[in-house]
């Protein structure tokens, strides 16, 4: 992808890709807004950014390793005590599959 | 208003009242439950609080001081918890309808090191919706005001905790920060608030929104309470895999014996165009005490700082589209009524359980992690990251710390910046580099505007370089009582 191409943002496709259904209303005001601040951080483009490494966390930490031992977790009914509708000691959720 | 009432002194005060006997800590919550009737109508900092469940840990800690088993300074101590902060059994709520009806299963690292302490967890504090925004209007379950002017925003995103310790509702309370969210606030409500180096605090128990960024901090009257609550907060916890192993040093007895004099650095770019003139003013007054002490007064550049704001909105919203994904009305959360497949459950819960400015963030970050478009945005945003972490550790080659406003203006009107997303992101151009670079910083009051309103000095540390850092504050703070002044409420 090229750097130059300040692409207008797709808004159904995008609220697919992030599963949320968005009223006729909110596609309006958030096309304009997004395009404001799309237009704002293209600013980046300006940085000399050539052979800089990016930079994922401040401090970087090595692989963090566990002894592969069991521990005790959430107990079923606590781990279930905000599911919205369970059966069974397990989640419940509508049919995914005919 | 001076005031000498129990609800507004700090807790090195309070603590010295209950080591001595002279209250009780059952005395001090009451105390502080009344005062919180009394203001709260109008402050509006809380989103939950449970007073018989205050009250009994407040019994609990008389009983352990009366057995000769106080366990130190913070026993009896109560602290309000931004409701992004797990307490095992109480609501938490992100001041989100996603989460409207959610109770912690567990407590999160530093709630439980708070409760090793003796300190007493005193109500959830409200906040911007899951800690994305700069001015607590984005919540979903009330509109907190700015104690010193209630037609005025309290900052945000931890607006509630801000207010709360400002108002005399709650003596300190912990916030988070991803982008300026404890320290603009703080600056906004005329107190101290801290975000620690990242790493230092456990994020285990913080609802998740950036979390490359997120840190946990204390909002404190004093810069010393912020050091004693920091030291009960911080340290190596393997819940956390990004919490770094670090030797945490008695914070408050540091502050007794760093006593510089510092060299430190002004980053002129933080003094350019968009610094409100009295804010400007009463920094430059700090500097000038600074100076006065004997500190080495240094010029510094950060010639990337014009590029944070952007990176960040790059970087932030990126991990919340991810970190949110878990929001989909299966496991806890809102759930849709009616939906007709799982899928169709994802995409009415998630538009029915988040608001505007949750979207919106999510809708950009999906944006630009999106096929085609990471190169562009992420990628880039994540060189830009390393070019603004470079410029502050060269600066840290010259200077020990830095100098600069928390926020470019005092606390704006409500309604002001809530239709442009873009100005309200531009409310926290002096704070996101320290989060970008993971430095600590902390904000402390500096005086006030001719409308009373008051105005932040932020002092940006070393990495890990949190003794250091308070003790800078501190040497300011003992020669002005801007921390002795309160709101008439």
């Amino acid at each position: 992808m090229s750097t130059s191409q300040p692409a207008a943002l797709d808004i159904d496709r995008i609220a697919a890709l992030a599963r949320i259904a968005l009223t006729a209303d909110e596609k309006t005001a958030f096309s304009a807004q997004l395009g404001d601040v799309l237009t704002y951080i293209a600013l980046l483009k300006e940085a000399d950014v050539a052979g800089v490494e990016p930079t994922a966390h401040a401090f970087p930490v090595e692989n963090v390793w566990a002894e592969d031992v069991p521990q005790p977790g959430l107990p079923v009914e606590v781990a279930l005590g905000n599911a919205p509708a369970q059966r069974d000691h397990m989640f419940a959720v509508p049919k995914v599959v005919e | 208003m001076m005031s000498s009432e129990l609800f507004f002194q700090p807790v090195t005060a309070l603590a010295a009242l209950l080591a001595s006997g002279k209250i009780s800590s059952v005395e001090l919550m009451q105390a502080l439950a009344a005062r919180t009737r009394a203001v709260e109508g109008r402050v509006q900092a809380f989103n939950s609080c449970d007073e018989p469940d205050a009250l009994a840990q407040a019994r609990a800690s008389d009983a352990r001081r009366a057995a000769g088993a106080a366990r130190g300074p913070l026993d009896g101590i109560p602290i309000g918890l931004k409701d992004v902060i797990s307490v095992a059994g109480q609501p938490l709520t992100a001041s989100s309808r996603m989460l409207a009806n959610f109770v912690s299963p567990y407590d999160a690292t530093v709630t439980r090191r708070l409760k090793e302490a003796g300190a007493i967890c005193w109500g959830r504090l409200n906040l911007d919706e899951f800690a994305m925004g700069s001015s607590t209007e984005n919540s979903a379950t009330r509109t907190t005001s700015n104690p010193w002017d209630l037609a005025r925003v309290p900052g945000g995103s931890s607006g509630g905790s801000a207010a709360a310790v400002a108002a005399g509702e709650a003596p300190v309370a912990l916030g988070s920060d991803t982008g300026g969210s404890i320290r603009q606030p703080a600056a906004l409500c005329g107190v101290v608030g801290l975000k620690p180096t990242y790493g230092l605090v456990s994020r285990y128990g913080l609802i998740a929104f950036a979390s490359s960024l997120d840190q946990i901090g204390p909002f404190a009257r004093s810069v010393e309470d912020a050091a004693l609550v920091l030291g009960a907060i911080a340290g190596h916890d393997p819940l956390d895999s990004t919490s770094l192993r670090s030797e945490i040093p008695d914070y408050r007895a540091e502050l007794e014996r760093r006593r510089g004099p510092w060299k430190l650095g002004i980053p002129r770019e933080y003094f350019a165009e968009g610094l409100d003139p009295e804010v400007g003013a009463a920094v430059e007054a700090a500097i000038g005490h600074y100076r006065k002490l004997g500190c080495e007064i240094r010029p510094v550049s950060l010639p990337h700082t014009k590029y944070a704001v952007a990176a960040y909105y790059i970087i932030a919203t990126a991990e919340c589209s991810s970190n949110l994904s878990r929001y989909d009305g299966v496991r806890y959360g809102h759930r849709a009524a009616g939906a007709t497949d799982a899928v169709d459950l994802y995409f009415q819960s998630r538009a029915e359980g988040f608001g505007a400015e949750v979207k919106r963030r999510i809708i950009l970050g999906t944006y630009v992690l999106s096929s085609g478009y990471y190169d562009a945005y992420y990628l880039r945003a994540q060189k830009v990251r390393t070019l603004i972490r470079r410029d502050f550790l060269e600066a840290y080659r010259e200077v020990d710390a830095i100098l600069t406003p928390t926020s470019p203006t005092a606390a704006f009107r409500k309604g002001e910046r809530a239709a442009d997303p873009l100005a309200m992101y531009l409310s926290d151009i002096y704070t996101i580099g320290v989060n970008l670079a993971g430095l600590p910083g902390l904000s402390l009051p500096c005086g006030f505007t001719r409308d009373r309103l008051p105005i932040g000095l932020q002092v940006i540390g070393k990495p890990f370089g949190e003794a250091e850092l308070l003790a800078i504050a501190r040497a300011y703070e003992k020669d002005h009582d801007w921390n002795r002044e309160h709101p008439n409420l």
